[in-house]
């Protein structure tokens, strides 16, 4: 396992767990997340400095830049203008070009703009950005995100900040036999057991925000989503046995007294 | 002369985008600058003069997902 990396982009990657910096109570309680986390990439927002109340501590004050891969996001982006703005802004903010590229449909759903994402990624990646667009769970639109040059793919697995968990199972096995870059899951993860599911698909890492933020103990969950993304990848690789309709006995069937 | 800031009007004395970080006291560092939708790069804030009627964002990073 020790040599079981996650390549994005030519990074390396030991942990396939992957997330945010929202939603959390404090920026202590943040950072003790992510550090029992064990994630190496933490996406981040773009936001307007507030001139006139500069006195807020900065999220950087928290981070070990050295130990995290900062991944800004477009949330919030409804068109592919203001998502490639964004993208420009955060690559001059954190000098890297990973961006995570969402650009939405509606405040509602959340749901990706697929024709937008389209447009956005097309000008990223002619500009030489390291593209992970979250995308809906569509092998059609991940098969042309990767065509245009994508470093991943990011399927939801249901709505951002739902909880439903991996919505359609079925959706992700074709994409991950579509796609050549990785897949990763972003978006619905309730719990740990939907992050192992996603890690047993074959999905190449996950990543979260609420999840784990929202939990009643975040610190405690963030813990647990570690062992399972490491438990659902380690299952993954080790081969699930088939599923079976009738029983087959694990002890011997010779020897029974009679 | 007048420009907007973050979508605010603001009055200002002819300046660089360098003096007008300071002036707001922001650490260029951790921070983009926009000026009318073109990024203004780190290394040209002391040579970037503004404009009457220029339109900047600056942003920061903020926890996000």
């Amino acid at each position: 396992m020790a040599a079981d990396k996650l390549v994005i982009g030519g990074r390396e990657f030991s942990s396939r767990l992957m997330v945010g910096t929202g939603k959390y109570a404090t920026f202590q309680q943040m950072a003790q997340a992510i550090e029992l986390s064990g994630a190496e990439v933490v996406t981040v927002a773009v936001r307007r400095v507030n001139i006139l109340d500069r006195s807020k501590e900065s999220l950087l004050d928290h981070l070990d830049l050295k130990k995290y891969t900062l991944l800004p996001n477009t949330a919030g982006c409804y068109t592919a203008d203001d998502a490639v703005r964004t993208c420009r802004l955060a690559r001059e903010a954190g000098l890297s070009d990973f961006v995570k590229l969402e650009v939405l449909a509606d405040e509602k759903t959340l749901f990706p703009d697929n024709e937008e994402l389209l447009k956005a990624a097309a000008i990223l990646v002619k500009e030489g950005f390291t593209v992970l667009p979250y995308t809906t769970d569509d092998p059609v639109t991940c098969r042309k995100l990767e065509a245009l040059g994508c470093a991943a793919v990011m399927p939801l697995g249901a709505p951002i900040g739902s909880g439903l968990g991996i919505r359609n199972p079925s959706n992700i096995r074709i994409i991950l036999e579509t796609v050549k870059v990785p897949v990763i899951v972003d978006a619905g993860v309730g719990t740990a057991s939907d992050a192992a599911i996603a890690m047993e698909l074959g999905c190449h890492g996950v990543l979260m925000n609420t999840g784990i933020a929202g939990a009643g103990n975040p610190l405690a969950m963030a813990e647990a989503m570690n062992l399972a993304v490491r438990a659902g990848r380690l299952a993954y690789l080790a081969g699930r046995i088939p599923r079976r309709l009738y029983a087959t006995a694990s002890s011997p069937i010779d020897g029974v007294i009679e | 002369m007048e420009v907007q800031i973050n979508g605010e009007p603001r009055t200002l004395e002819p300046m660089t985008v360098g003096e007008l970080l300071r002036s707001l006291d922001l650490d260029p560092a951790r921070l983009a600058v926009e000026r009318n939708r073109d990024i203004v790069p780190k290394g040209e804030y002391e040579t970037t003069l503004l404009a009457p009627g220029d339109k900047l964002e600056i942003v920061r990073f903020v926890g996000g997902g």
